[in-house]
């Protein structure tokens, strides 16, 4: 018998954002081929940042032309529906203002083929040369990033998540100081995110042999026909579990996170921190509500335990963290304890479903948006040697610097999550939606479920004292004599961390605006 | 039979696995990683069999090309940490810490 093989339809419009920020990565590979080297920035830079800005465009143009599509497209291999529309959107602004970042002078290192302190490099820095790949590979990580969380099935999630991972390996060794530290967070980011994809192979390919299909909506299907306690089942979701939750740092995989994040130049932890963590959010909401809907029984208490866990590990280890990005690292562990939360709060009907994804993605956005106005601040504290790292060194800085010190102080602020900030909405959404959940007759866990809300509650109020912590000691202690320098911010930086803190600000004293269009992007769940 | 297929690949997949987490030179450990796709590649190749579709022969093809994509950046960034440190150990890339 001979199979008769279908022309395959893609949908070139719904998909052209993807397409476009792709395509853009690979004309910056030729780029970086061909051009002249001092002519590869200014090619670079502007190319980068208008595929972003067109991408940006054309979900806008989707969204408001209306014409979301209503089931998967490229013959179901992504499914670009609302949550994944407003991912896209929130990914694709966060990547502008960390593009933003990254063009700033002095972050990647000139030649990182060269020895760390030998004549090479001494050499390469003399001469000025650096390296314009970082663009590219920025842009093949959003690309990833694009892909990961609209991926409707599993073989098109790893292949996304391994081109959003892959080019970020790279990018958090090419660190211009510290280089020691930079190479060190890639190895162990690399062999552990490797690791990590592994099991979400293996469990890919467990869950394969119970369905038969690795698209999402079959799993789904073939678990409400077969038996929903085959070994099969539980082993794949188990390890499919383990790679979606290394990537979003929660415990008892967060170890990396503190060291990737320190080590790595610092536009670049801020691309992980708010990107990947979007991205992986939405990956991690597809897999658990589409494809294992049907099996909340048997996931919902362990994510119970996993969540309870990641906000507890993230709260109280930063307050021991003498390292400002350290300590906000282990902080975005404690956000992705709080995200969890809301993956918890799944209701029996669609309109509660719906609740609890508004309440995700508006956390999404207001939190990523803070994170990257957070290290835009760490940018621009330096000693000789780099950034200050060294939080005794951010003593005092409200009396040297009053601005950024109180930019800073509200960022930190908004993390705590008090009131008048976009932080304080976020939380309040999630944790409503996990309440109403909880409080909705027949819900499995119910009472456990609150008591997860009271441990979220009781973080909120440890991760809170160690941000204050911050605080106090910006405004209320002496600066050293020999402080560390206010680098003078280039505009890039200036507008990066002000559309941080507009947003911040906005979105704290008139929240309806996005929570309005989260809600019009929630409202149609996910398409299988 | 397709089970013996299944526990070999299991085997493979644990092996890799334990030599993760045992081994110390990072190239072995790479290997290890590499010896864990394999593994889900023959699991793919198995059930494709079992289940009669080729889904899973296709899926194998892919997890080369990534697997093969990530050998080029991983022994670049070992490569790199060899160079500065005159060292693969995983156990003496050790700055980051607590």
């Amino acid at each position: 018998m001979n199979p008769v093989i279908e022309t395959p339809t893609i949908e070139y419009g719904t998909l052209a954002p993807l397409l476009l920020v792709f395509a853009a990565a690979i004309v910056g590979v030729l780029v970086e081929a061909f051009a002249p080297r001092y002519l590869r920035k200014s090619i670079q830079v502007p190319l980068t940042l208008l595929s972003l800005v067109g991408a940006f465009a054309l979900v806008i143009l989707t969204v408001v032309g209306g014409d979301v599509p209503s089931e998967p497209v490229a013959m179901g291999a992504l499914a670009v529906d609302g949550p994944a529309l407003f991912i896209w959107g929130v990914i694709l602004v966060l990547s502008v203002v960390c593009v933003l970042l990254i063009n700033d002078e002095g972050h990647f290192v000139a030649s990182a083929a060269a020895v760390p302190g030998s004549a090479d490099e001494e050499e390469a820095e003399r001469s000025g040369s650096a390296h314009t790949e970082v663009y590219p590979l920025a842009l093949f990580a959003v690309g990833g990033m694009l892909m990961f969380p609209a991926a409707n099935d599993l073989l098109t999630m790893f292949v996304g998540l391994e081109v959003m991972s892959l080019p970020l390996y790279l990018l958090c060794g090419l660190a211009r100081r510290r280089r020691l530290l930079s190479q060190e967070a890639s190895l162990k980011y690399f062999l552990l995110g490797a690791f990590s994809s592994a099991f979400f192979l293996y469990g890919t390919a467990m869950l394969y042999g119970y369905a038969g299909t690795v698209s999402l909506a079959g799993i789904s299907q073939a678990m409400s026909t077969g038996g929903a306690l085959d070994p099969l089942l539980l082993i794949g979701f188990a390890l499919l579990g383990v790679g979606l939750l290394f990537k979003i740092g929660a415990a008892p995989f967060q170890a990396w996170k503190p060291d990737v994040y320190q080590g790595a130049p610092t536009p670049i932890t801020a691309l992980m921190a708010s990107g990947t963590l979007v991205a992986a959010v939405g990956a991690l909401l597809r897999v658990f509500w589409v494809a294992l809907g049907n099996l909340d029984w048997n996931w919902r208490p362990v994510i119970w335990v996993v969540a309870a866990l990641t906000m507890i590990v993230g709260a109280v280890l930063a307050i021991t963290q003498t390292d400002i990005k350290r300590m906000l690292a282990y902080s975005s562990i404690a956000h992705a304890g709080f995200l969890l939360v809301g993956v918890m709060a799944t209701y029996a009907t669609p309109e509660g479903n719906a609740v609890s994804l508004q309440a995700i993605l508006f956390y999404l956005l207001v939190y990523g948006i803070t994170t990257v106005g957070a290290f835009a601040v760490v940018t621009l504290v330096r000693d000789p040697g780099g950034e200050a790292g060294h939080l005794s060194r951010w003593a005092g800085l409200g009396k040297r610097s009053p601005i950024l010190a109180g930019v800073f102080a509200f960022f930190l602020l908004a993390f705590a999550g008090i009131p008048l900030t976009s932080g304080f909405f976020g939380k309040y959404a999630v944790f409503t939606a996990a309440l109403g959940s909880a409080t909705e007759a027949g819900d499995s866990l119910g009472n456990w479920l609150t008591g997860l809300v009271v441990v979220g509650v009781i973080a909120s109020a440890i991760a809170a004292f160690f941000y204050v912590r911050v605080i106090v000691l910006m405004f209320f202690s002496e600066p050293a004599a020999d402080g560390p320098t206010i680098a003078i911010p280039s505009a890039g930086t200036v507008a990066v961390i002000a559309v941080s803190l507009l947003v911040t600000v906005g979105v704290g004293l008139y929240p309806e605006p996005v929570l309005d269009l989260a809600q019009q992007a929630a409202s149609g769940l996910f398409v299988r | 039979m397709t089970t013996h297929y299944l526990i070999l690949s299991g085997l493979l997949f644990a092996i890799g696995a334990m030599g993760v987490l045992i081994r110390r030179n990072a190239i072995v450990v790479f290997m290890c990683v590499e010896l864990m796709l394999n593994a889900c590649n023959l699991a793919f190749v198995t059930f494709a069999r079992q289940v009669g579709n080729l889904e899973g022969q296709i899926i194998a093809f892919f997890v080369m090309v990534v697997a093969a994509a990530e050998v080029v950046v991983g022994l670049a960034i070992i490569v790199t940490i060899f160079r500065t440190r005159r060292s693969a150990s995983v156990d003496d890339a050790n700055l980051l810490k607590y």
